[in-house]
């Protein structure tokens, strides 16, 4: 079952289809148990400011170790290409690793990305030797200026962030994966249920980033679980090739041999 | 001399980054380091002097999305 929902990011193969944030969690207990019934194998996380003596920041990150997951460090809350280029170098110091989920935001009620300084930002890191996980809008052309400056891996947004309105723009995330058939894509951000985790992996999307359907739910370990389930069964789905829609009905018990009783 | 440390004013005793860490209280944590926006690598931070006003940010790793 691994097997239908693997997927690689910049050479490193995963077993899980799922990537998971670590924010908003009632505890970190139930944090770690999410993180166990998701199964996911990558986590995101952030940098804050730390205060003198208060050790939080390494609890936090042998937390982390301790369930064996890789990290993919955020730039949350830049909002230039400075701010997000330091945060992306500060980043791979603490958590040892050039995976860097790249964030410039240029709009602060619907966090969605600025996408001039993203391409910008993306060409500086890649050429600082980053593996750059862009978080950017299904624009065709964005895209493709974020793939000539380096990116391996393009993450679409599916709705603004913590929003759980699921998938926006079906047709442009379709598009999307139509145009660029051999890059990796998450669906990053949006999510709230699921279903709208299974319809983007129906749609040959090969991975979905979430945190807050998970972290807010009333249950968040049962719905770690849940997603995990969701994004298997809509993996399995899209490489089983989908019937098409169809606007007439199409009788599927034969109508040949049907009975004459009236 | 007074210095900006994550927002805030203190005064420290010492001009050195590592001496300036460890006398606010940070004692080998997992942390990142910038002065006045740039970023200063643990190698360097004993070669770095601080001034007068300089803004330090120590950051470590918390959870996100």
């Amino acid at each position: 079952m691994p097997d239908s929902s693997a997927v690689n990011f910049y050479g490193v193969a995963l077993d899980s289809a799922l990537l998971l944030g670590t924010a908003r969690y009632p505890s970190p207990a139930v944090l770690a148990d999410a993180i166990r019934a998701s199964r996911t194998e990558v986590v995101t996380v952030s940098l804050r400011r730390e205060s003198a003596g208060g050790g939080s920041g390494q609890k936090f990150w042998d937390l982390i170790q301790d369930l064996g997951v890789r990290v993919l460090p955020n730039t949350a809350s830049c909002y230039s290409v400075k701010d997000a280029v330091t945060t992306a170098h500060m980043a791979r110091e603490v958590f040892e690793t050039d995976w860097i989920k790249l964030e410039v935001i240029g709009h602060s009620d619907t966090l969605q990305p600025d996408i001039f300084g993203l391409v910008e930002a993306a060409r500086i890191l890649t050429k600082d030797g980053f593996k750059v996980f862009p978080y950017c809008t299904e624009d065709l052309v964005l895209a493709d200026k974020l793939l000539q400056v380096g990116c391996e891996v393009l993450m679409p947004w599916g709705a603004p962030i913590g929003s759980g309105r699921g998938l926006n723009n079906v047709y442009g995330l379709k598009s999307l994966r139509a145009h660029f058939p051999d890059v990796p894509l998450v669906v990053d951000a949006g999510i709230g249920l699921p279903s709208h985790a299974a319809q983007a992996m129906e749609l040959g999307y090969n991975a979905i980033l979430l945190n807050t359907a998970v972290a807010r739910a009333g249950d968040p370990v049962a719905m770690a679980g849940a997603f995990r389930d969701a994004i298997i069964a809509g993996r399995a789905a899209f490489l089983a090739d989908p019937i098409e829609m169809s606007d007439l009905a199409t009788p599927s018990t034969p109508v040949i041999g049907k009975a004459f009783l009236t | 001399m007074r210095i900006n440390l994550n927002g805030e004013a203190v005064e420290v005793e010492t001009t050195r980054l590592s001496d300036i860490l460890e006398e606010c209280g940070y004692h080998g944590e997992r942390i990142a380091t910038a002065v006045n926006g740039e970023i200063v690598h643990r190698q360097s931070r004993a070669e770095t002097r601080l001034d007068e006003g300089d803004r330090l940010e120590v950051l470590a790793p918390v959870v996100g999305g």
